[in-house]
């Protein structure tokens, strides 16, 4: 404290001495402040903080508040008190069976669509490993293309591919032999409004679609580390290529796949642009997930945001328990250094 | 020739055999990986191909693969504003066109003085302040729409495009940051000693040596918020609700398909011009973002 106060007297001295010249630059006590208490990181970071915690971390108190209250329309308005209800919200929503039927279709779409998507990104990064330039440029061309579409367009699109009047693909199954599709009439088949089953069907077709190239050039990256003399040493001790690979390349590509594994659960728990448009905006009540349940809850009218609050919280709390399993991984593979 | 010992007249065999196998697999691999090509492409192929045929042929009983009568209608009628009845599509274009592209000037200012703190300087909370962005980057947008609707309510920010970019600059801000980190981290501090003994000052030194090299990385962040922002959905769609004139690309290609009587010809043609500005952007970069995208991804 003594250091600082110190100088302060001398600067406002020779200020005074010198009034009519503009005495220290106006930025020179700033400095000598930022030099002093090494302020120069936290001022750089002071931008970023500032945005994240007004955009990101106060909004996640707010709905931890709501989550405890009868915050609704009246509310808002000021018709009505903000009460608190304890955790009547969580009760309530522990007690409706939409939730839970919600909460299932999330978790079996999370576990489906992350097994298809890392399988089909292990395979076409296997691919793009073996295969010559030109093949693997046009391979990986088009999978880029498949991941750059914007998910309103690719969900707009997949509703269209599977639409019961004049899609392709019902009109395909219907030229299908029994024996392979099925006896169901496909023809006129509507994927989107026959319940859950057949409307993330589509979900998960769509996402592995949209997703896997990314796993796919992620583990060719990690493909690329893996020294060519230890696979070629297997393969002269005559070890199988599928030998080499569980016994080499996936060791050593783990922590790869560990961050990938939980990136994809992360995303595909989340998905809500899909099933939003898939399910035609909300309007099957057997087809949300919990994202679509929450957004029913709090933005359909009456809203509610006590029980969008409990629904975020619940979200977010199972996502967390996610997350740090993702940072572990990460700072285990030394992410922090 | 004759004189060889049969020992010998074999290996060549074995040799042609080897060749004959090798060959067989490459065409094996090639033919898998049009295969793969081919499955990939073919949604984006229908998309195209069905914005480009008159609507008896959407229709029709048997699906055409190619527009028997390729027809610019549905594109006129997109950017006439007639199809969707809330305007022409180029008006979408530079609603989302403003919001990407001030999200990515403020994300990439703010990512890349916070990268050099995390970079260059060790101080207390470094590790917390990383471990945050971590943490922060992993909530849910569904989690926080409830309080960043009511908060951006009372600050009158809801339907407009200045509300959207904030949101979303802030959203990129994380993994921003934690991957320009490792781009400032490998421009060498030497360079910037030396500046600095030469009597540049920071500022000096940041313009000249440190931006100049920490550009491949911006390009990699602003690739990331680039996509944020132009891919948005669950902010836009409950910020915008009836503001027409306000709506992004994706909002308006949903407010099409969500008004019911859906014509699939300009649909398709809306989602056709949506797509094809990032399709494009990413065959430019393509290198660039695979490189950058898998040292923020799974590096960290």
């Amino acid at each position: 404290m003594v250091d600082t106060v110190t100088p302060q007297p001398a600067a406002r001295d020779r200020a005074a001495a010198r009034p009519a010249r503009s005495g220290p630059p106006p930025g020179a006590r700033f400095r000598s402040l930022v030099r002093r208490y090494r302020l120069a990181p936290y001022l750089l970071l002071l931008p970023s903080i500032v945005a994240i915690a007004l955009v990101l971390l106060w909004p996640v108190v707010q709905v931890t508040l709501y989550s405890f209250q009868n915050y609704g329309l009246p509310q808002t308005d000021g018709a009505a008190p903000v009460q608190w209800i304890g955790l009547a919200n969580f009760t309530a929503t522990f007690a409706d069976p939409e939730f839970w039927l919600a909460l299932r279709i999330t978790v079996l779409f999370a576990v489906v669509a992350v097994s298809l998507t890392l399988l089909a990104g292990t395979l076409v990064g296997l691919l793009l490993h073996q295969l010559g330039r030109i093949m693997s440029v046009v391979v990986g061309t088009a999978a880029l293309l498949a991941w750059a579409t914007p998910p309103v367009s690719a969900s707009v699109l997949f509703y269209w591919l599977f639409n019961p009047d004049g899609g392709l693909v019902d009109w395909s199954l219907a030229r299908l032999p029994h024996w392979l599709v099925g006896s169901t009439d496909w023809s006129g088949f509507n994927w989107t409004t026959s319940g859950a089953l057949p409307a993330y069907t589509v979900a998960v077709i769509l996402v592995v679609w949209q997703s896997f190239p990314f796993i796919a050039v992620a583990v060719l990256a990690g493909l690329k580390t893996v020294p060519a003399e230890l696979l070629e040493a297997a393969r002269v001790d005559g070890a199988t290529a599928w030998r080499g690979f569980w016994r080499i390349t996936f060791p050593l590509l783990k922590p790869i796949f560990l961050v990938l594994l939980l990136l994809s659960v992360i995303w595909d728990f989340n998905v809500f642009t899909q099933t939003y448009l898939l399910t035609g905006g909300l309007g099957n009540r057997d087809e949300y997930n919990l994202s679509l349940y929450l957004y029913d809850k709090a933005f359909t009218f009456p809203p509610s945001y006590g029980l969008g609050g409990a629904l975020a919280l619940i979200l977010t709390v199972i996502l967390l328990i996610i997350t740090v399993g993702y940072v572990r991984a990460s700072v285990r593979q030394g992410a922090l250094t | 020739m004759a004189l060889t010992t049969p020992g010998r007249i074999s290996f060549p065999n074995a040799r042609s055999r080897a060749r004959t196998a090798r060959k067989t697999r490459r065409f094996g691999l090639n033919a898998l990986g049009v295969l793969v090509a081919l499955v990939t492409l073919f949604p984006i192929f229908w998309m195209v191909s069905t914005a480009f045929k008159p609507s008896q042929e959407i229709y029709s009983l048997t699906p055409h693969l190619l527009p028997s009568h390729p027809t610019l209608g549905n594109f006129s009628a997109v950017m006439s504003g007639q199809a969707s009845g809330i305007g022409s599509v180029w008006l979408f274009f530079r609603n989302s066109l403003l919001v990407t592209l001030s999200t990515v000037v403020l994300a990439s200012g703010i990512s890349l003085l916070a990268s050099i703190a995390v970079a260059r300087f060790r101080f207390r909370f470094r590790a917390s302040y990383l471990i945050m962005l971590l943490i922060v980057q992993m909530i849910p947008g569904q989690a926080l729409i409830i309080a960043l609707f009511l908060d951006f309510d009372h600050l009158n920010l809801l339907q407009s495009l200045p509300g959207l970019i904030l949101v979303y600059a802030a959203q990129a801000l994380p993994v921003s940051i934690w991957m320009l980190r490792n781009f400032v981290a490998t421009v060498p501090r030497e360079l910037e000693e030396a500046a600095a003994v030469d009597g540049a000052g920071s500022l000096r030194i940041f313009w000249r040596i440190l931006f100049p090299l920490v550009a491949p990385g911006l390009i990699a962040t602003s690739i990331f918020s680039f996509i944020t922002a132009y891919n948005e959905f669950i902010v836009a769609l409950t910020f915008l609700g009836q503001a027409h004139s306000d709506y992004t690309l994706p909002i308006y290609v949903t407010y099409f398909f969500t008004r019911g009587g859906a014509e699939w010809g300009p649909i398709m043609a809306a989602s056709t011009l949506y797509t094809i500005p990032v399709v494009v952007f990413f065959l430019i970069v393509q290198r660039r973002m695979t490189s950058g995208l898998v040292a923020g991804a799974v590096k960290g």
